[in-house]
């Protein structure tokens, strides 16, 4: 039943909402308003606590260091690098997966695992796939003739390497979401392709595509949030650090680092201010392509 | 293009849906195919496009024989039940995503889309997508797109059953108008005996995977083949009187000794009754039950201990509670053998 608004009625729905507020506001809130405050710091003192001023020295430093470019550089790298790749190669499964009937609900878990599996735990695998004298990538780029990698060990090779294991990573999560989409999609569409002489091909980027845009959508706007936020890959793959002479260091990274390691508190929320705005940035421009993809 | 069916037989499983039919579409025609839930008439049009393939037997199109080719190949048009108009394209490109899969070259396909647009009267909401038009204007659209590629037969699948009544009958004068104007084969499919009687040249009738009659619509009407063709046409349903319970029925008719001895059931049409006061004429007696009016139709239900008949076109509508004898002329009797097939007789002068 709908009430009117009134000021009676407004109280008692903040009283319904108020433990949820209460816990949104303690734990998400008021960290978002102290880190945007954290980063304008100036001469902050961590054993005191005492704050020498406010200004955007912390902003000034953090771009005129070459490890912060170099990290969103490779942010950057590692968005595009994944997230497209990430959603061809789940697409494709995806849409085998219902192609086949034996065994579909077999091929299915398998390609959930890496996404319940614990993010060192695969890197740890993948850590040993990679080495440049035992691994089994080596070994097989030695069966087609092609000289051994130090995937780990070269700083050219390290965001190759990161790439390629977190497409694997994404791919179950990814898979699931898209056949969803596939069931959504009316089998009487393909029907009417078939009738309509559209060809196999000609069904898929006719039909399935654009009736999957509100996945696929979806599908890169979290691939894109998520990807942004790489830490715990790095960490873990390159043995707890960002990369062979710092080559895989990412924003996140970065953050970790001066906040952790470095201590300087103001500097690494100044960078997570700059993660923000780019993450932001970015959202809000493939909410505007949200027309394209979403037909409907 | 000719539809030929050579004892095709449809089964999933062990369930046979069609069983051993054979029948023929005749060029530029528009045939119906009629039947209840259930009877395989989705399926016969779903063979025929070649979205599903026959258990057994041939399917041709004129001489050549199409059985094994998929719907791609096979070319025909088809109107959905739900139309299944793309979503995500407009009603004009709706319309052309048949030619556009013909490879047709962009300028053509525009002309031929909107020539079909003008034709199912619907170019003022080209642009609109299929989700803000109405549902005949949906069905329009899912006509012109099923015309776009010129198919040699078009299918149409209960077309008009997602639509008000008002607007089915507009509809189905529009479908019967298109098909004249466009002179291409046609095969609807419909549950619905008023929709097949109106607009087809001929009437197929099905019932539990077995084509029950193939004719024209006056013919199935007047002269059905069976009991099943006669209790599915016709509203309100036929009369039957069981013989067999109600021998002194027969004695009454004008027919010859052995074909009295077939008949076990005998059928009256609603508007074929007729009142005498000749107790010896009476093939029912019995007590007037209710007078329904409804606008110009009065529906006078008759009923006697056994069973209730319903008659439509008494000349002097009797009054409730009076005691009636009905007859009918021998020419609009039907009668029935055992298994429900018609019995065809000659009068012969009453003993």
């Amino acid at each position: 039943m709908m009430e009117k608004p009134t000021l009676k009625s407004s109280l008692k729905s903040l009283f319904y909402i108020a433990p949820m507020l209460l816990i949104v506001g303690t734990f998400n809130l008021y960290p978002i308003v102290q880190s945007f405050l954290m980063s304008l710091y100036q001469d902050y003192n961590i054993f005191t606590g005492e704050v020498g001023g406010y200004g955007f020295s912390n902003f000034v430093e953090i771009l005129q260091d070459p490890k912060f470019i170099l990290a969103i550089r490779n942010t950057f790298i590692f968005v595009l690098g994944v997230v497209p790749i990430s959603i061809v190669i789940s697409l494709t499964i995806a849409v085998l997966l219902t192609k086949i009937e034996a065994l579909s609900s077999f091929f299915r878990s398998i390609y959930f695992l890496p996404f319940v599996t614990s993010t060192v735990a695969i890197s740890i695998v993948w850590s040993w796939i990679y080495h440049s004298r035992f691994g089994l990538l080596n070994y097989g780029l030695g069966l087609l003739g092609v000289a051994p990698i130090e995937f780990l060990e070269d700083p050219d090779y390290a965001m190759l390497a990161l790439v390629i294991m977190a497409v694997w990573k994404g791919l179950g999560f990814n898979i699931i979401l898209f056949l969803v989409g596939l069931n959504n999609i009316d089998a009487n569409y393909y029907s009417a392709a078939k009738i309509d002489g559209a060809k196999g091909f000609q069904r898929f980027t006719n039909i399935t595509v654009p009736l999957l845009g509100p996945t696929i959508f979806l599908v890169s706007v979290m691939g894109v949030i998520n990807s942004f936020k790489v830490f715990d890959e790095v960490f873990a793959l390159f043995q707890s650090r960002p990369g062979p002479a710092g080559s895989a260091m990412t924003v996140v990274y970065y953050i970790f680092q001066k906040f952790y390691q470095e201590n300087q508190y103001a500097v690494a929320a100044a960078a997570g201010i700059v993660l923000f705005l780019i993450i932001l940035v970015v959202t809000l421009i493939q909410m505007g392509f949200n027309k394209k993809f979403v037909h409907y | 293009m000719q539809v030929r069916f050579n004892d095709v037989t449809m089964a999933y499983g062990d369930k046979a849906v069609l069983q051993n039919i054979n029948f023929t579409i005749p060029e530029g025609k528009l045939v119906s195919i009629l039947g209840p839930s259930g009877c395989g008439k989705s399926t016969t049009l779903m063979l025929i496009s070649g979205l599903t393939f026959p258990s057994n037997g041939q399917i041709y199109f004129g001489d050549k024989e199409v059985t094994k080719q998929d719907a791609v190949k096979r070319k025909v048009g088809m109107v959905f039940q739900n139309y299944a108009l793309y979503p995500h394209l407009s009603v004009l490109e709706n319309i052309m995503f048949p030619l556009k899969m013909e490879k047709v070259p962009k300028k053509q396909r525009r002309e031929r889309a909107m020539e079909l647009a003008t034709l199912v009267q619907i170019e003022d909401h080209v642009d609109k997508k299929p989700k803000q038009l109405s549902g005949g204007q949906q069905q329009r659209v899912a006509i012109a797109r099923a015309l776009a590629k010129e198919p040699s037969i078009l299918l149409m699948d209960e077309p008009l059953s997602n639509l008000d009544a008002r607007l089915r009958i507009e509809m189905r004068e529009e479908i019967h108008r298109i098909q004249q104007e466009t002179g291409v084969t046609t095969v609807f499919v419909t549950h619905d005996q008023e929709e097949a009687l109106s607009i087809s040249d001929e009437v197929m009738v099905l019932n539990e995977g077995a084509i029950q009659q193939n004719s024209d619509p006056i013919t199935l009407y007047r002269k059905p083949k069976n009991r099943f063709v006669a209790q599915f046409l016709g509203t309100p349903v036929i009369n039957t009187i069981d013989t067999v319970a109600h021998p002194e029925v027969l004695d009454r008719l004008a027919l010859p000794e052995n074909t009295k001895r077939t008949v076990t059931m005998i059928g009256l049409r609603a508007e074929d009754l007729v009142t005498t006061t000749n107790q010896n004429e009476a093939l029912f007696e019995g007590t007037v039950s209710h007078v329904a009016r409804v606008g110009k139709d009065v529906t006078v239900h008759i009923k006697n201990q056994y069973q209730e008949v319903v008659a439509t076109d008494l000349g002097v509508i009797p009054q409730e509670e009076t005691d009636i004898y009905l007859t009918a002329q021998m020419k609009d009797i039907h009668l029935f053998d055992q298994n429900g097939e018609t019995v065809e007789f000659e009068a012969v002068a009453l003993a």
